[in-house]
């Protein structure tokens, strides 16, 4: 129905994607799979009109199109569901989902009991059960993306394309938004996504592309791949190991937490961390993970309970008496609470630890330029220069310099808050290797991941969260997936 | 590395787009009139630049912090008539008057600083208001009139020191003293990361707080310079001195290429935005344009040289 013929986009020269040919069927699930820069993205971006191939052709419906914009693909029933989400915060759910082609009655007035009752009739479609009154801005992101979806419906859209839709779902989340796509699936509409989680393609996916340095490497069947398979054909190498295997044995307590609570987010959490142990910290998405983190680290301090370093109660109310304390955090939110994204990568990098690089007040040069050198070697950052600026770096490398960052201060403890998000599989290895690396050396690591292979492979223990209370403490080698999700699961 | 080319062309003109404009201004007006060359008419020049290039400075700080500040014009008439007041001759030796200037402009400063920061109200509003504000006590302290009889040696400071004019020692002195102090000192690093991203500057350990009451302190201090500077040159301390003063200054330092988001900008870019500005008033003298005019071509130059660089960044 679709099809990309030898499509080929450039930007300054640079190639994102070479001649890549890939047929769309009504009525399947098609993956796009790859590291961060093989082209995903651009790809579904010019099936979406979003931008213009500099070479080869769309094939729709047998005939040769060009969409000047994405209104253009719209309108011949092409529609995108955005990574970042673009939803009207105040207009309420109805409002956003048929804007633009209200029900009018014979005044041109809007027909506010026709417009509520079209939109829910399209998310029934989605077998959701939304109230259309309620505001945009109180749905979570995956409600958000279910409205985007049935606002394609809507528009009679035979293709959605969808980059990265469960980048930030939690699992159960996630399996709401799946029975929509297969809803979708069943009406023949033809899906596109792309995602890095690999669990999640083979329960969804019929067919799978995999796209390496802006070349498609190769499109079958999900059927035929399995996840070794896939990995091999992403990276264009075997990875052996993803996960180093956890060697060390934990030492002395290091930090001790007693009835740290901050309602309305965490109430009553206790735990212990020692030295050389890397604590794992499950739970579903606003179970209150990163808060309680956030709170070891000064982000948003506690409202009650304890923090103990080395047995000192320790007070503990901004990021800077943590760090001081001996604490590093690389936060969840890269752009938000990580990167200064004006900055080059070299004071980036340096920014949490200027005190090393000064002599009284004044910095030293050649000492960050020192540093920066053994970092970006250490850490593999590929930057064209220390003084390039840092927003300019791929997703992975910004992540890779932000943990540089944490690691300057040789802090004791380490929080990592979701290290790997949205960065590709090398990377991904490059930090679990690196946080076997930091666990042997005795320093303490406090994870929290939403993905459970890393959780379960990483650890030494799991404490399972859910709605702000810990559930559970699980032994890593005699747990599996099932069951901290069942910790993690509302009751 | 073909693909390299292009950029590398947009950082040179990025980088040196004012210092081009700057220079074949000064070429144009060398060739098309007989005076703008000669010594005195460039003294002249740096003479008449040397207020707003301080406040310039100063204001480049509050900028480079996502803040505003829109007290300075004010601050310069409160800080002269302060200075006035203490500067009768035969009261106080010198270095009275002098201080008092400063800590006036210093104590506005830090008020504005501390409003921001723990008041929360935001830099537009805290400084709209201090602006009103010093106004009032400068009329106050001043009972609404220019105070007069100021010591020679305070009115000297307007004068020569050798063949140079004291004011744009004073301006060259800051400035050198600013550029030094944001490319070498942690509190430096520490501003252009707080207007970068104030939180991921906060997560990074640094005092948002300290450093934002910091920039505001120094911005008021050296407010108070300029009214030192500006009462010695007009020899009284004139209440209703300094009126859209801010407006120069910010013009200046935006021309410069310093955002007003925050975190990015130069002192060396704050000082050709005052050149091009100064040269450009001066140009438009000598050719005998008429002020109303001027003041079109001014609106003009600032909002086209925004533009540009905005666009230049874009592409």
């Amino acid at each position: 129905m679709l099809r990309a013929c030898q499509l080929t986009k450039t930007f300054g020269g640079l190639s994102v994607l070479q001649e890549a040919s890939i047929d769309f069927h009504p009525g399947e699930v098609h993956a796009l799979m790859g590291e961060n820069g093989a082209g995903k993205s651009t790809l579904l971006k010019m099936l979406a009109g979003l931008y213009q191939p500099n070479g080869g052709s769309i094939e729709w419906r047998g005939q040769s199109v060009r969409f000047q914009s994405p209104h253009d693909a719209l309108s011949q029933g092409i529609a995108m569901v955005h990574q970042e989400l673009m939803p009207i915060p105040d207009l309420n759910v109805a409002e956003n989902l048929l804007l633009g082609m209200e029900p009018v009655n014979v005044l041109g007035w809007v027909d506010r009991a026709e417009l509520h009752r079209q939109a829910q009739s399209w998310l029934k479609q989605l077998n959701t059960d939304l109230d259309t009154h309620q505001p945009m801005r109180r749905l979570s992101v995956a409600q958000i993306q279910v409205v985007e979806i049935a606002k394609a419906l809507a528009r009679q859209a035979d293709v959605i394309l969808m980059d990265e839709p469960t980048a930030a779902l939690s699992d159960h989340e996630v399996t709401a938004l799946f029975s929509a796509i297969n809803t979708l699936r069943q009406r023949g509409v033809a899906v596109v996504y792309t995602t890095h989680k690999m669990d999640e393609v083979f329960r969804l996916a019929d067919r799978i592309s995999v796209l390496r340095d802006g070349q498609l490497v190769c499109t079958k069947a999900a059927i035929e791949f399995s996840p070794e398979s896939l990995i091999a054909h992403m990276v264009g190498r075997e990875l052996a190991q993803v996960f180093p295997p956890i060697t060390t044995t934990p030492g002395d307590i290091i930090l001790e937490v007693r009835g740290l609570t901050r309602e309305p987010s965490f109430r009553d959490i206790s735990f212990t961390l020692r030295r050389g142990e890397v604590l794992g910290l499950a739970g579903l998405m606003g179970a209150g993970r990163t808060e309680v983190v956030s709170a070891v680290f000064g982000l948003t301090p506690a409202t009650s309970g304890e923090i103990l370093l080395q047995g000192v109660p320790t007070r503990i109310t901004c990021p800077a008496e943590a760090i001081a304390a001996g604490i590093g955090m690389v936060t969840e939110d890269r752009k938000g609470l990580g990167i200064v994204p004006a900055m080059s990568v070299e004071h980036n990098l340096t920014l949490a630890a200027l005190p090393q690089f000064s002599r009284s007040a004044l910095l030293d040069a050649a000492a960050e330029r020192c540093a920066t050198q053994t970092a970006t070697t250490d850490f593999a950052i590929k930057a064209s220069s220390p003084q390039q600026a840092i927003r300019e770096l791929s997703g992975g490398n910004q992540q890779k310099v932000l943990l540089a960052r944490a690691l300057l201060n040789r802090p004791a403890i380490l929080i990592l808050d979701e290290p790997t998000r949205g960065i590709d599989i090398g990377a991904k290895a490059e930090i679990y290797a690196l946080i076997g690396r930091l666990s042997a050396q005795g320093t303490a690591v406090l994870l929290v991941s939403s993905e459970l292979p890393e959780i379960l492979s990483l650890t030494h223990r799991i404490l399972v969260l859910r709605q702000g209370k810990l559930s559970a403490e699980l032994d890593p080698r005699q747990t599996n997936q099932e069951e901290i999700l069942r910790h993690a699961m509302p009751q | 590395m073909n693909a390299a080319r292009p950029s590398l062309d947009r950082n040179f003109l990025n980088r040196f787009g004012i210092l081009i404009a700057l220079i074949a201004l000064a070429l144009v007006l060398s060739v098309t009139t007989d005076s703008f060359a000669s010594a005195s008419n460039l003294t002249n020049v740096a003479r008449q630049v040397s207020i707003n290039g301080i406040l310039a400075v100063a204001v480049t700080f509050v900028l480079l912090t996502g803040g505003v500040d829109l007290s300075l014009g004010s601050v310069v008439a409160l800080s002269g008539v302060v200075c006035a007041l203490f500067a009768h001759p035969g009261e106080y030796p010198l270095v009275v008057p002098i201080s008092m200037g400063l800590i006036t402009g210093a104590l506005c400063g830090l008020l504005n600083g501390v409003l921001v920061t723990w008041g929360g109200i935001a830099p537009f509003i805290v400084t709209l208001g201090m602006m009103t504000m010093a106004r009032g006590l400068a009329l106050i302290f001043s009972s609404g009139k220019p105070v007069a009889d100021m010591t020679p040696s305070l009115t000297n400071l307007a004068g020569d020191w050798g063949p140079l004019p004291i004011p744009v020692l004073c301006f060259a002195f800051v400035a050198l003293l600013a550029w030094l102090f944001l490319g070498r000192f942690r509190l430096g690093r520490h501003l252009y990361a707080v207007g970068g991203n104030e939180q991921a500057a906060r997560a990074a350990g640094v005092s948002v707080t300290k450093v934002k009451i910091f920039a505001y302190g120094i911005c008021g201090l050296l407010t108070g310079l300029a009214g030192v500077v500006l009462a010695a040159r007009i020899t009284t301390g004139q209440p209703n001195a300094g009126q859209a003063y801010e407006l120069d200054a910010i013009a200046a330092v935006v021309i410069g290429g310093t955002s007003l988001s925050g975190g990015v900008g130069s002192i060396r870019g704050t000082i050709l935005g005052v050149l091009l500005i100064g040269i450009i008033n001066n140009g438009l003298d000598l050719q005998g344009v008429s002020s109303y005019y001027q003041a079109v071509i001014k609106g003009l130059i600032i909002v086209g040289a925004v533009w540009l660089d905005r666009r230049q960044s874009r592409s």
